[in-house]
């Protein structure tokens, strides 16, 4: 199977909405630093928005935005940080991805002595495991287990 | 998207990894001696761990949600029984009853009958005053401020001072609301 990215890029927001990592896959949609920090607050703010909204009660923000040329799927975890990825549209099996990447930031970002709680992120192995997870576009196999 | 089930604690212990329960008591020994011999005064000792303990608990929180699968919980109850039975098993390899729940339900003890981190403890008596185990009340304090649960966590009874078990009270202070805007007029 040839080498085929289907994720065009991942954010990740913290829980104040600044972009504390941001990466591109494809050579689709790259932004340049103020253009992707612009994205981050306004989904930022739209997804604040979309709660309050939302005729259902509880609702937890825009999980998945569909446009013609791209999907983006969206996951809040419940202590505010949110992660999001840019696709192929139709692409399955963006949920599992995500959750993935969220387990990968808590391992390698937030155990990293050296990381600073909301700041942006500067971790290599994250990065390299993220390349992993995000090339083989299915949940990594994680060290040790 | 179906939710994925919660783990059990017992299933997230078995899936991560994990060191020497020796190792980790020893090098947790080694840390209070440290702060004992740094800081002198025993109650300064007992806030040092209180804070590195809610420094760890703001960082852990986040492995805790991801890998146990536990989705928000209705009350404070469900909270105390989470932390009790799949939290503490899942980092410390022990389980806690919850009991004591006062009228309005808004604290509780946990109750430990095995604490790993007093493994071979003898406290002497220059230091009675020393909550050895006060790093866990730090990470449950931590942990729960980044779910939006303000607590209060003190040690009630510790079996290193004599009483004949571990207990934790835990006081849910205010519960601060996650909705934007915080408050329109601000």
């Amino acid at each position: 199977m040839a080498v085929t990215v289907a994720v065009y890029s991942l954010f990740i927001i913290n829980k104040s909405g600044g972009l504390i990592f941001y990466k591109d896959y494809g050579s689709a949609g790259r932004m340049d630093t103020n253009d992707s920090l612009r994205l981050a607050s306004l989904w930022h703010s739209m997804h604040a928005i979309s709660q309050q909204l939302s005729p259902t009660v509880g609702c937890s923000g825009i999980e998945l935005l569909q446009a013609d040329t791209f999907d983006l799927h969206c996951f809040q975890s419940l202590t505010g940080t949110k992660f999001f990825v840019v696709c192929e549209p139709g692409r399955a099996n963006m949920e599992a991805l995500l959750k993935a990447i969220y387990e990968l930031y808590t391992d390698f970002v937030l155990k990293n002595p050296f990381y600073e709680m909301e700041m942006p992120i500067r971790c290599e192995l994250f990065d390299l495991n993220l390349s992993q997870a995000v090339q083989r576009d299915r949940p990594p196999v994680f060290p040790g287990r | 998207m179906a939710p994925v089930a919660p783990r059990s604690g017992e299933a997230v212990f078995a899936s991560v990894e994990r060191v020497n329960a020796e190792l980790f008591t020893l090098t947790y020994g080694a840390i209070v001696r440290q702060l004992l011999t740094d800081l002198e005064e025993v109650e300064e000792v007992n806030k040092q761990l209180d804070q590195m303990g809610y420094n760890i608990g703001i960082r852990l929180i986040d492995e805790f949600l991801a890998k146990s699968n536990v989705s928000r919980c209705v009350d404070f109850k469900e909270t105390a029984e989470v932390i009790a039975k799949v939290g503490l098993k899942m980092f410390l390899g022990v389980t806690a009853s919850v009991t004591n729940w006062d009228a309005d339900g808004s604290s509780c003890s946990l109750i430990l009958e095995d604490n790993p981190l007093v493994d071979f403890v003898e406290l002497p008596d220059t230091c009675q005053g020393l909550y050895y185990c006060n790093i866990l009340n730090g990470v449950i304090r931590g942990a729960l401020e980044m779910v939006s649960m303000k607590t209060e966590v003190n040690w009630v009874r510790d079996m290193l001072r004599g009483d004949d078990t571990y207990e934790l009270r835990v006081k849910l202070l205010k519960q601060v609301p996650e909705e934007y805007p915080y408050k329109d007029d601000e």
